[in-house]
């Protein structure tokens, strides 16, 4: 552990901490929104959080923006310690944190141009500086054009981007995005992502997403926490987290994205057969290995892939097979688990299914 | 109808327009600060003061329920203090404004609830202080809203202001009493209530028009 604490402090040297929050705890009367939450966001890094709703999500970033007081705990935000600000001071750091919503939270009664000038008045920047950033922005995503039109004139999409250019009018050190995908279709929802996505590589900006969709997650999170009844559940590299989820939340949550062994093949599987099932979850480099032709070399007999496949993750892959073995020899099996399990992050064997499935 | 009752009714159009909309005028200057206090400093506000908010509450729902040809007579000693009578146009405008203030803060009040929490919250996020949400976010978002009950208000100012013609105000309610009710000059009230009809209508369909110009929802 204090190894892992150790590796921990040298790679923040490396990328310093964007966000820190140690051991936050909020409820509200007998309810608990958080409890005893350590999380660490490096500098450009996009972190995806997810949760069903009333995990805690909501509560934790308000708590990051100073919209909420946690009850214990510490909130640090670029190096700075923010918990005990008041709500003056509280003020400039918020300028520094963009935020983007679920509703998109635009002025109706102000232009596109204007909504996204706001955070700059706010700020205290000049007519001529705002405009010039306004335009820079709005080229940025992809709606210069419309800089006159009002927000009811605009699709859902085209309203997230003015959110997102809004949000990154002050050059945020971090983008903090609530369910920013939510109210919006599959397709509209990929260019958005692709946009933030983007940003975050052109402008090393740091991003918290919140999200109750693991898809968003796959999509560009590099990092995902898990959070349930206020706790982190789980936390880890995307592809390590869908490719073997660990806790029963998570795999509620991943369910969509993994696949699971449909049910004419479930009702054939027996304690006792012709040959053995294995369930096979693989991430990164180890995914693309020889997998069947190993297993058919220690077994003798040639490994048949049942169901299930690989799918990928930002470039890397990850998966779920489920493999019978040819054989049900006791001996084999012993030898082929302990052929797999280095290079597999989650194994099981499921019992066995006849010859002719 | 003759010349000497044509200009009659030009100068009770006059008057009765100056007591409107003086009286108009004060109670937005009024009652729009009076809305965002009370929507301010309810709970969970932006500046959350129960005390002050419950005080000037109870204020407001008093003069509320004052009838206003009570309210008319009630406030006389007030009104002399104030414009040196008790009777014309100035002293009319008195009770207008005692009456309309608290009315139009309702109005504004509610329009003013119905933004959105979320906008609030966005200001916030992005270090806005109160103030600049006041002048940036509540009043602009509420802003049609409160225009077309402002209209309402003076569509109400215009029928009261002919009440306060009972009192000696004079106006185009006085007229209609005066002429067409005391000495049974039947055309003089119709032309009264056309006059008033026309008026209301106009002002209507110019508070109509405003709101939606302004209404980019």
């Amino acid at each position: 552990m204090n190894a892992l604490i150790e590796i921990e402090r040298l790679s923040e040297n490396v990328a310093p901490e964007s966000v820190g929050l140690q051991g936050v705890s909020r409820s509200f009367g007998a309810a608990v929104a958080l409890h005893d939450i350590n999380l660490s966001i490096k500098r450009g890094e996009i972190v995806g959080l997810i949760g069903r709703s009333g995990a805690g999500k909501s509560t934790l970033i308000r708590v990051l923006n100073g919209l909420d007081k946690p009850q214990a705990g510490r909130v640090v935000i670029g190096g700075q310690d923010i918990t005990d600000l008041d709500e003056r001071a509280l003020q400039p750091i918020r300028r520094r944190i963009g935020m983007i919503f679920q509703h998109f939270n635009l002025l109706s009664a102000k232009t596109v141009a204007e909504n996204v000038a706001l955070p700059l008045k706010i700020a205290g920047q000049g007519t001529e500086v705002r405009r010039k950033r306004v335009m820079e922005l709005l080229d940025l995503v992809g709606l210069a054009d419309k800089a006159q039109a009002y927000p009811a004139q605009l699709s859902g999409g085209q309203k997230q981007r003015v959110g997102i250019a809004r949000a990154l009018a002050p050059e945020p050190v971090l983008l903090l995005s609530d369910e920013a995908t939510s109210a919006l279709d599959p397709e509209t929802t990929g260019s958005i992502l692709g946009l933030l996505a983007r940003v975050n590589r052109d402008l090393g900006l740091t991003v918290l997403m919140i999200t109750h969709e693991i898809e968003v997650v796959r999509q560009i999170a590099h990092r995902v926490v898990v959070l349930d009844g206020g706790r982190v559940v789980e936390e880890g590299a995307v592809a390590r987290v869908l490719a073997s989820p660990q806790t029963e939340v998570t795999r509620a949550l991943v369910r969509g994205l993994s696949p699971s062994l449909p049910g004419d093949l479930m009702a054939l599987v027996r304690p006792l057969g012709a040959q053995a099932l294995l369930r096979l979850d693989v991430y990164g480099p180890q995914a693309r290995l020889p997998i069947l032709s190993r297993i058919a070399e220690i077994t003798g007999q040639p490994a048949r892939l049942l169901h299930g496949g690989l799918n990928d993750v930002q470039g890397e892959p990850y998966g779920r097979m489920f493999i019978a073995l040819g054989t049900a020899d006791a001996a084999k099996l012993a030898q082929v688990l302990a052929a797999l399990s280095p290079i597999s992050v989650g194994l099981e064997v499921l019992g066995y299914v006849p010859a002719d499935v | 109808m003759s010349q000497q009752m044509f200009e009659l009714l030009l100068k009770g159009l006059w008057e009765t327009t100056v007591m409107t909309g003086v009286s108009g005028a004060l109670s937005f200057l009024l009652g729009l600060p009076l809305a965002l206090v009370l929507v301010t400093t309810d709970r969970g506000g932006i500046f959350e003061n129960l005390s002050v908010n419950r005080v000037l509450g109870g204020i407001v729902n008093a003069l509320r329920s004052v009838p206003f040809i009570i309210l008319l007579v009630a406030v006389i000693p007030f009104t002399r203090l104030l414009v040196g009578s008790a009777i014309g146009i100035a002293a009319a405008i008195v009770p207008l404004t005692i009456a309309a203030t608290p009315y139009f803060a309702r109005i504004a009040e509610v329009s003013l609830r119905e933004v959105d929490r979320g906008l609030i919250d966005a200001a916030r996020a992005m270090g806005a202080n109160r103030w600049t949400i006041l002048r940036e976010v509540l009043v602009p978002e509420a802003l049609p809203g409160i225009v077309s009950g402002f209209t309402v208000t003076l569509v109400t100012l215009i029928g009261a202001s002919a009440m306060a013609g009972a009192v000696g105000a004079g106006g185009l309610g006085d007229i209609a009493i005066r002429y067409g009710y005391q000495r049974f000059e039947t055309a003089v009230m119709v032309a009264v209530v056309i006059v008033l009809i026309v008026m209301v209508c106009g002002l209507q369909a110019f508070g109509d028009w405003l709101t939606r110009r302004i209404d980019h929802r």
